[in-house]
């Protein structure tokens, strides 16, 4: 461990005190390892969906919709087919093949990592105990906020737990959203759809299952947005270290003068 | 190194090693039942193998969605294709008379159909949508004579696993395994919403796949031939779709 990195007194007699390997981390393994698995296969799905829409940048809803049929959503970008009516006198490079192939083969990391996840999550207690908002939590919503509104930078404390906008977001992420993704998905796979016929009719057919497949990804990238802004306002290489290695270190964030004091006590115990 | 964190070494050694052989199984297993795509050689394979298993396991048996007459597209679209050949447009002059679908490969009696020969058989149809892997769809009647009648009829051996077809386009052919050759929905379709197949759409003749995308669905066939073993054909990838870097199925 870097030795410069500046650590509380308490943090350093308690690693003193305890084997690195059994001082408490912020992000349990399984954590730390879904989390960097749906990172890597959200970018390769949404690159590649990306390129997936942009041969038909139209959207429709119902069953049916083609360059013979209005749209609901033009999204007037130049598309990778001439048969499109884009308004642009260029065609962009077909990359359905590759962006398909590996679509799907993301979208297989991305469920397989979800499904390890949502077990352990359930069988752990994660869910209930660090991510169902408790009483309290409610109670200071609005000041959570406030807060929030003001890009405060959170407590100390805070980089222990997570705050009640958090609890609400990553449980709607974790349990609406990505399960409308892979909802809509499937429904629009015509091999998956003649054993699931229920799963396009629920949806109100093939485009508006492509529709609310779009619109899902909008949210998402909205939620990620925000997500890495926050890591920003919170601290990035605190919070970055907490999910990667595990450790929460309180470090520069909200108390840098305790910090400063400790800092010596720190050198050389964990170096 | 602490006691504990050596427990964990081996535990996730295990589980790593009870991981790996239990893929190995699935592989293997897999491999047994006709479960790998003929294009899942490549840094795609895993994903190819994992959906096509996947969908094989669940749909052997399904069937595509059919519609009503009501929801049949007033606007289909009919998908561009290459300039056709002057000897199309010969045939085409004479109303495809001269048109012939070779069956070759492993079959008791090979030999070549008119078109009026197949226009002669037995048709079923149905109302099913075929969709672009661009993501545009529309929902059609299509009738034709079941791709199973046809291997029936030229007495496909037992040991044939997949269909090739080809069009009269050069460097268009495509290939199915026996779950979509012999499924009740997959037609050599000669009629649409009720008249002779246009042009545009793939007149005179046009394999319908219909829970594939629309890319399976080549259009004025005029061969099949029967295999078990599509390393023989093109570049082994099963079809000329993942030479041009699409994947072989496409029930997704």
């Amino acid at each position: 461990m870097n030795a410069t990195l500046p650590i509380s007194a308490d943090q350093a007699v308690q690693a003193a005190a305890v084997p690195s390997s059994t001082a408490p981390k912020r992000h349990m393994a399984v954590v730390r390892i879904t989390h960097w698995l749906t990172t890597l296969a959200f970018i390769a799905l949404l690159v590649t969906g990306g390129e997936i829409v942009l041969s038909h940048p139209r959207f429709y809803w119902g069953e049916t919709g083609n360059v013979n049929m209005r749209p609901w959503l033009n999204l007037h970008l130049p598309s990778s087919r001439h048969t499109v009516p884009t308004g642009y006198g260029y065609v962009l490079p077909d990359q359905n093949g590759w962006s398909r192939y590996l679509h799907f083969q993301a979208a297989w990391l991305a469920v397989g990592t979800g499904l390890l996840y949502l077990l352990w999550g359930i069988l752990a207690g994660h869910f209930r105990r660090n991510l169902l908002p408790t009483r309290s939590n409610l109670k200071d919503i609005g000041m959570s906020v406030f807060q929030h509104l003001r890009f405060a930078r959170p407590s100390a404390e805070e980089a222990w737990s997570y705050n009640v906008l958090q609890r609400i977001s990553y449980l709607l992420v974790i349990f609406v959203l990505a399960p409308l993704m892979v909802w809509t998905g499937l429904a629009m796979s015509y091999g998956f759809v003649s054993a699931f016929p229920f799963s396009v009719r629920l949806l109100g057919g093939h485009q508006t299952a492509r529709s609310v497949h779009f619109l899902a990804t909008i949210l998402l990238v909205l939620f990620l947005l925000i997500h890495v802004l926050m890591i920003f306002v919170a601290g990035f290489r605190a919070r970055m270290r907490a999910m990667v290695t595990g450790r929460a270190d309180v470090d520069a964030t909200s108390s840098r003068a305790t910090i400063r004091s400790g800092s010596d006590a720190a050198e050389g115990v964990n170096s | 190194m602490s006691q504990i964190s050596r427990r964990k070494l081996i535990a996730t050694g295990i589980a790593a090693a009870a991981g790996a052989s239990g893929m190995a199984v699935a592989a293997t297993l897999a491999k047994r039942n006709d479960l790998i795509p003929p294009d899942a050689g490549g840094i795609y394979g895993p994903g190819e193998a994992l959906t096509y298993a996947a969908q094989r396991v669940l749909t052997r048996h399904s069937m595509a969605r059919e519609f009503s007459r009501s929801e049949i597209s007033e606007k289909p679209f009919a998908n561009e294709v290459d300039p056709l050949s002057d000897e199309f447009h010969r045939m085409e002059a004479g109303a495809f008379a001269d048109w012939k679908l070779a069956v070759d490969g492993m079959a008791a009696r090979p030999g070549a159909l008119s078109l009026a020969e197949i226009r002669s058989f037995p048709t079923s149809s149905n109302i099913t949508m075929i969709g672009c892997e661009e993501g545009w769809t529309y929902i059609a009647e299509w009738e034709g004579v079941p791709l199973s009648y046809i291997l029936d009829r030229v007495g496909a051996l037992p040991q044939v696993r997949y269909v090739v077809y080809r069009s009269i386009q050069p460097d268009w052919w495509e290939s199915i395994d026996m779950a979509d050759a012999l499924h009740p929905q997959t037609l050599v379709t000669h009629r649409m919403n009720g008249a002779d197949l246009p042009v545009p759409f793939g007149g005179p003749l046009r394999l319908r796949v219909p829970r594939q995308l629309g890319y399976k669905s080549v259009k004025y066939i005029t061969r099949l031939t029967l295999t078990d073993d599509l390393k023989k054909f093109g570049k082994g990838l099963g079809s000329s779709a993942p030479e041009g870097g699409y994947a072989w199925y496409a029930g997704i």
